[in-house]
């Protein structure tokens, strides 16, 4: 059975819980803990991101299987601004050296597959899937 | 677990043992030499807290379990060093790369310069021009026309580095598209500053000057747009004279006028033409006064002119502790006979 949650992100709260059902599911399918710990990093940076700059949004997690491969699919989805310069916030350096954490290329290390989607005022979705070996 | 982390497994599980069991200062120098290896492979801080916390748990029996739960914070801030390491990594590799282009583009940038030397039998010829950076914002020129009269320029971009490299190249172009005017140094820089000031930003100045040597008189013409003034070495007095100019710097007006001054030269009299990143060595936070090179300057006087450059190059190099601040061009053209 695939499983799916949602987290509502208005809040600070909303990061813990997005992290919480994150951590979760990355043990159910089977993740060791240094992956649990980058799963949840990731998701905890998503979610960051939606509260500074979207100030709300969703997380869903869920389990995904693709040619006999477990894992786990993240997606940060917000009506936001969007993001003007895609190419910009995804260099290294950028974010980082203003101590905003480890942006969008340190979810894209995180995890094995990584996906943006973004519009001018229309808000941003990201998407981030890890593995299972 | 592949390979290996089986034997990194085995190996730092072989370290913890033997250090648990006799402290000694070889084994952490064993650890020591373990480290590189993981960074080598590319092991993260985040999988070195958990090889750690698995290996611990093997060797020592009913490890208390707020240790074993402490580990889940220690893996929890080790990710964000080892994400800060990647990111380190990677600019790492990028600058490598930029390196790389700069290397590439101070190579064309050297291609612009002449390379022939001059033969002139009356005049021995000398130029030392080094950038502070990998780039020059340096120019400097000489050809030998037909009738035998050498043209020679330096001209220095205010600002350094790759947007004054830039700059630079455009100005070598520029002095190739005037043939005509070449050995008529007022007429020339008439000419470059028109071209100038159409083409660059106007928060960009090119200082400049360019002199003509007549090796049948003698003589030789000079104008300068804004330059650092040159000297004029008089071997009858032994003295430096500054060679003072008017004019303003290129690139600001379309229409301006140059004055053109001349000199004449007897045998053993020398002119040095110069960028400010010269006369603008920094010795101890200060500025070295005009004197003090002309005495450097007369220090190698003896030597060929080639020599001479370097020579003085070379000393400014060391007072300066080895670190250009601006880049540093030195021309000298000596009438032999």
């Amino acid at each position: 059975m695939q499983v799916q949650t949602h987290v509502d992100i208005h809040s600070e709260w909303g990061i813990v819980a997005a992290r919480q059902a994150g951590r979760k599911l990355a043990r159910e399918i089977g993740f060791g803990s240094v992956d649990q710990a980058r799963i949840t990093t990731a998701i905890s940076e998503l979610a960051r991101n939606i509260y500074l700059y979207a100030n709300k949004g969703k997380i869903h997690i869920e389990e995904v299987v693709s040619s006999g491969k477990r894992g786990i699919k993240v997606s940060a989805i917000d009506q936001g601004p969007g993001i003007k310069d895609v190419r910009k916030v995804m260099e290294d350096g950028f974010t980082t050296s203003g101590g905003l954490g480890a942006g969008l290329p340190g979810v894209k290390r995180l995890m094995d597959e990584f996906n943006i989607d973004s519009e001018l005022n229309n808000g941003t979705t990201i998407t981030a899937i890890k593995w299972l070996r | 677990m592949t390979d290996t982390k089986l034997s990194m497994y085995q190996l730092y599980k072989e370290i913890i043992t033997d250090y648990i069991r006799n402290k000694s200062e070889h084994t952490l120098y064993s650890a020591q030499k373990l480290s590189m290896e993981m960074i080598e492979k590319d092991m993260s801080p985040e999988e070195m807290v958990s090889l750690h916390l698995s290996v611990i748990k093997e060797i020592v029996d009913d490890l208390p379990k707020e240790v074993v739960d402490s580990f889940d914070l220690l893996l929890e801030v080790m990710i964000g060093y080892g994400l800060a390491h990647r990111e380190h990594l990677s600019l790492r590799d990028r600058q490598r790369q930029l390196e790389s282009e700069l290397n590439v583009a101070a190579r064309m940038q050297k291609s612009l310069l002449p390379n022939e030397p001059i033969n002139v039998e009356s005049l021995d010829f000398g130029v030392v021009s080094v950038p502070a950076g990998k780039m020059s914002g340096d120019y400097y020129h000489y050809i030998v026309d037909e009738h035998g009269n050498i043209g020679v320029a330096v001209a220095d971009v205010i600002g350094k580095g790759v947007p004054a490299a830039m700059c630079m190249s455009m100005i070598k172009y520029a002095m190739d598209s005037l043939p005509e005017q070449r050995l008529q140094p007022a007429a020339l820089l008439e000419n470059l500053n028109r071209v100038v000031e159409r083409n660059i930003d106007s928060d960009m100045f090119i200082t400049m000057v360019y002199g003509s040597y007549d090796p049948r008189e003698h003589r030789f013409f000079f104008a300068s747009a804004g330059h650092e003034p040159g000297f004029f070495y008089r071997n009858s007095t032994g003295e430096f004279e500054d060679m003072e100019t008017k004019g303003l710097v290129l690139g600001v007006s379309p229409k301006i006028h140059y004055k053109e001054y001349s000199l004449q030269l007897s045998p053993g009299d020398f002119i040095v033409l110069l960028s400010d990143g010269v006369t603008e060595s920094r010795v101890d936070g200060d500025f070295i006064e005009r004197e003090q090179l002309t005495e450097i300057i007369n220090k190698y006087k003896h030597l060929p002119v080639q020599a001479l450059t370097e020579q003085v190059y070379r000393e400014l190099e060391k007072m300066q502790n080895f670190q250009l601040k601006d880049d540093f061009t030195l021309l000298i053209l000596r009438r032999n006979v």
